[in-house]
Formats: C-alpha cells, structure tokens, sequence
C-alpha cells in the first residue's frame, strides 16, 4: 500500500507542476500580444494619456513577475479581474456558465457511460459476429464526424421534422431541473454520440484484452461457469482500462463541450471563450482557459490515480 | 503497388474512391465550379435546380461553387498543417530518440505540459492573443499536433535506434542526420505513414471546427466548416443547406480512416 502512495503523490506533484506552467503559458502568451493590451482595447484614435491611464488601471506599468504573482493569487482568490468588453467582474460571467457547462457534461455522462459500458461489454462477448460489426462501424462514423453534422442532424431529425425538441438549448436561472433537462437533451444528445463512440471502443478492446489472456482461458479449460469466469476472472483485471476510458473521456467531454454549446447557443463556459476570443476580451479567455485546462489536467490525473488503485499489479510493483 | 491496390478490400475502394475525388475537385476547382467564388448570382436560399446544382447560400452565393472552391482551401490548409507538423514533430522526435540524454528529457517534458493543455482551448487562446490570419492558423495547429507526431516517431526510433545496423553507423563515425535519414527514417515509414493520415482527419476536422467557430479562414473565403456556420440558421427553417459541407467533412474523414485501416492491417503483417 506503502507503494501506492508514493506512486498516487507523485503524480499528483507532477500535476501540480503541469498546471503551474501551464497558468505561466497563459500569462505569458498575453505578454507577446503584439503592442500591448491597453493600445489593442482602447485601439488607434486614443491619446497617449488615456493610454498611459488605462495601462494604470490594469497596471501594466509594473513588472511582469509581479503582475503574475498578483494575477494567480488573485485567481485563485476566485477574482478573475473585469471583462475588457463590458467592465463586469471576470467571476461574475464565468460562474453561472461554468455551472450550465458541468450541469450538460454531467448529464452527458450519466447517459454515456452506462451505455458506452454496456455496447462495449456486448460487443467484446460477440465479437466478430454481425452486432459486433455493426456497432463497429456506426461508432467508427460517429468518430469520424465533426461534433457540428451531428449536431444538425439531430436537429434537423428531432426539432423541424417531428418538432418534439428545442433547437436552441436556452436556459435561464428560474427554470426547473426537468425543464433544463428537457432544454439541453439535443446537446447532450450530441455529444453522447461522440463520446460513447470512443468510450465503448475502447472499453471493448480492453475487455478483449483481458478475455484473451491465458488465465481466463485457464478457468474455462478448468470448467468454471462462463457468467463466473467474467464476474470473478475478467472483471476484476479489466476494471482498471475502463475506469481509465471513462475518465480520459470525460476530459474530452469538457473540451468538446465547446463546439457543442456553440451550435445550440447553450450559455455555458465554452461558448462564452468562443466570444471573448473573437472579441479578443483577454482576461475572460485567460480565465476560462485556465478553469478548462485544471478540469482537463485534474480529470487526466483522476483516470491514472484510479487505474493505479484498481489494478493489483501496480499495487505491489515497485516503481 | 498495382497489385496491392487491386487486393484492397472493398472498404478500402470506397475510401480510396472518396479522397481522390475529393483531391480531382481540389485541384480543378476552376475548371469545375460554374460560378466565381465570391459572385451574387440568385437569391437567399433558393433550392436545388439545374441553375445551382446545390442551391445557393444565406447571401445568394451558389453553393455548389462554394462547395468545390471549400474542398481546395479546406484540404490544402489541412494538408500543408499535417505537413509541417510531421516535420517538426518527427525531426524532434528522431533527434530526441538519437541523442536521448538531456535533450530527450528537455524536449519530452516541455512537449508533456503542451500535451496536458486541452488543444481546442490552447488553440482558442492562441489565437485570441495573435488574431485569426493563415500563417497564425497553420503555425498554431502544426505546433499543437507535432506533440502527438514526436511522441510516435520518438518511440518507433528509439526500437530502430538499438539495432545493430544503427550501432554499425555510429561505429563508422556517421552524424546524428546521416542515421537519421539513412537508418531511422526509412525504417520508421510505414507507422509514420498511416500516423499521417490519422492525423490529416485530425487536423481537418479541428480547421474545420474552428472555422466553425469563425476563427479559421475568414470569409470571403470559401471553406467547408465556415460554411456550415454561414448557413447555420436555414436548418430552423426546415432548409437542409449546413449539412451538405458538414457531410463533405464527415465524408472525406471516413475516407481517409477506411484507407488508414486497410493500411495499419496489411504494415502489421496480419492477412485473411
């Protein structure tokens, strides 16, 4: 257990460490902007004392180590600075939406992995057969599709042929819990097709993977029930690759939240990233960067620090 | 080569039939599309006839011309990414597996944190700081995928960098570039070889939905994820023009990824 310990902090300092340089990335990639923030926003007509008062204001006359110390202290203080576009505080926008963005994942997920689980168990126990195959070759499309052609064709399929869904996923603070789930069900929808395509892939190998080795088929030559050799044989070995599927899939989900939110004008996080970068609203797209990359890294560290703990043979190997 | 093509399994066909027209298109997009790229030639929307093959766009533009001039900027931008970004991922990749030592080190961890970013969201925030240009979108996407590139070519060199054939090259006094594209490159081709289609579906379906975010190629250019965004609010109306360029991308990637099929099973030696 000694080892297991050891291996689970170390990872997490390398975590730690990816994340730091990671906020430096961001700050930094602000830094090279061309001219400088205080000209970009206040553009070419201002004079050079408003400029001068504006580089005051967001206190760009200090140096660069000192602005990053006052930047992450403050952010992880939860003040995220104003937004350039409207003068809001930063936190204000971002709450609300990264709320409605986790609200849509979480959704997500909870349809997705029970049934990327599912297809992907069934098709590894029939594999090469014609449900095998079929599977196969939808998931494989599904994998091949911009997030965007499935999103409009399910909305052309639900919302103008049969009217049965909104095509705008519109939500606002006074709505119940089943009215939003009624509002984002053609995201979600979307995007479970994508993650469960690759989700239920890759749990099928690694199920494939476990029943070809040669204590599974140790057990069946010894006589033992096939309903047996997968609860007590197979299950066990292959809980650590799928534990690891899901939780790299998550951090797909967050990402590919994004493109989603977009097409159905949902007001979550990705789509308000998506603005502030075509508005070029510096201080929301380093915030929102910098909450989606530690979701995505702490999701990545989630997966490996559960596949270390299920599987018997990191736990006692000495690494 | 000819008898291997006429082996290919149906899929392959399909796939192969796919990209080549796709590639016909590209090239002679002029000689093709009935119309200017840019030019006004009917209304808002207007439906399918024998004037405009795929009717025409939220401007009036006929879709069919926008449909074949997209397929030559999309694939062309695609491929000129994928390209660069196998020359940087593979070259640092080779040198890192060659050298090993510090520079290994140096290189991979500072290609892990690049690597741990989400792409879409490193992409976004590039471009937020350098504005939407082609060089900008080139640069920014070759940079981010030549991580995934250097990863495969640092470990396919370094299983050829222990062979003895290598070690004899050393022993001769050959330099780091003469064992690299004497003894390592041509040894590491076929992985490197489906890796490049792969990541070609990849970095055109990542132009693709970022010009769908409206920060790929800017208009007036035509380009297939641009244009589904364009035409976006004809699906409300019951108007199915945003799937037409939607389906080309969808149908382009499943082509390539039928042929990186058929390819990754006849290099792994496996045969019915």
């Amino acid at each position: 257990m000694k080892n297991v310990l050891i291996l689970v902090s170390k990872r997490c300092a390398t975590s730690l460490v990816t994340i730091f340089f990671i906020s430096v990335i961001i700050f930094v990639g602000v830094e090279l902007l061309p001219g400088d923030v205080a000209e970009t926003v206040l553009g070419q007509s201002a004079t050079p004392e408003t400029v001068e008062a504006f580089r005051k204001e967001l206190k760009l006359d200090l140096p660069p180590h000192i602005r990053y110390g006052t930047w992450l202290n403050d952010f992880v203080q939860g003040d995220f600075g104003t937004s350039l576009a409207n003068g809001r505080p930063v936190a204000d926008l971002i709450g609300w939406r990264f709320g409605n963005t986790m609200f849509l994942a979480l959704v997500t997920s909870v349809i997705a992995i029970p049934l990327a689980i599912f297809l992907g168990m069934l098709a590894a126990f029939y594999r090469n057969t014609f449900f095998d195959k079929l599977i196969s070759t939808t998931t494989l499309s599904f994998i091949s599709f911009p997030e965007f052609f499935i999103a409009y064709i399910l909305i052309a399929l639900f919302s103008v042929q049969f009217n049965i869904f909104p095509s705008l996923a519109i939500i606002d603070k006074n709505m119940g819990f089943f009215a939003k789930i009624y509002a984002i069900l053609l995201p979600s929808l979307t995007l479970t097709c994508v993650v469960t395509a690759h989700m239920m892939r890759q749990t099928r190998a690694a199920i494939i993977n476990v029943l070809a080795s040669a204590y599974i088929e140790m057990a069946e030559i010894k006589g033992v029930k096939r309903l047996r050799v997968i609860i007590h044989h197979a299950f066990p070995n292959a809980l650590s690759p799928v534990i690891n599927v899901i939780a790299v899939n998550l951090a797909y989900l967050i990402v590919g939240v994004v493109i989603v939110e977009v097409v159905f004008v949902y007001p979550g996080l990705g789509q308000l990233l998506v603005d502030s970068v075509a508005k070029r609203d510096l201080p929301v797209v380093q915030a929102s960067g910098l909450i989606f990359s530690i979701v995505f890294i702490f999701l990545n560290l989630a997966a490996d620090i559960l596949s270390m703990l299920s599987n018997p043979r990191l736990r006692q190997s000495e690494i | 080569m000819l008898k291997l093509l006429r082996q290919a399994p149906l899929s392959a066909r399909i796939g192969m039939g796919i990209v080549s027209l796709n590639i016909l298109v590209a090239l002679f997009a002029p000689l093709i599309a009935p119309y200017e790229e840019t030019s006004l030639v009917g209304d808002v929307w207007e439906a399918f006839s024998s004037q405009f093959f795929l009717g025409t766009d939220h401007i009036g533009r006929d879709l069919f011309t926008r449909m074949v001039f997209g397929a030559r900027n999309t694939i062309a931008l695609a491929f000129i990414t994928t390209f660069l970004s196998f020359l940087f991922g593979s070259s640092l990749g080779f040198i890192a597996a060659v050298k090993g030592g510090w520079t290994d080190q140096v290189l991979s961890r500072l290609i892990d944190v690049i690597m741990a970013f989400p792409t879409l969201i490193f992409a976004l925030m590039i471009l937020s700081v350098m504005g939407s240009s082609i060089p900008t979108l080139i640069f920014t996407i070759a940079l981010l995928d030549s991580t995934r590139v250097y990863r495969l070519s640092r470990a396919v060199a370094m299983d050829i960098e222990v062979m003895e054939f290598v070690e004899a090259a050393r022993l001769r006094g050959e330099g780091l570039w003469w064992i690299i594209r004497h003894e390592i490159l041509p040894n590491a081709m076929p992985p490197l070889m489906a890796e490049f289609g792969l990541r070609f579906c990849f970095v055109f379906l990542f132009i693709a939905s970022l010009s769908f975010l409206g920060l790929g190629l800017q208009p007036p250019l035509a380009d297939w994820g641009g244009m589904v965004r364009e035409n976006a609010g004809a699906i409300t109306f019951g108007i199915y023009t945003p799937l037409i360029p939607a389906g080309a991308i969808a149908l382009l990637t499943v082509g390539v990824n039928l042929i990186v099929d058929w390819f990754l099973h006849l290099s792994s030696g496996l045969h019915e």
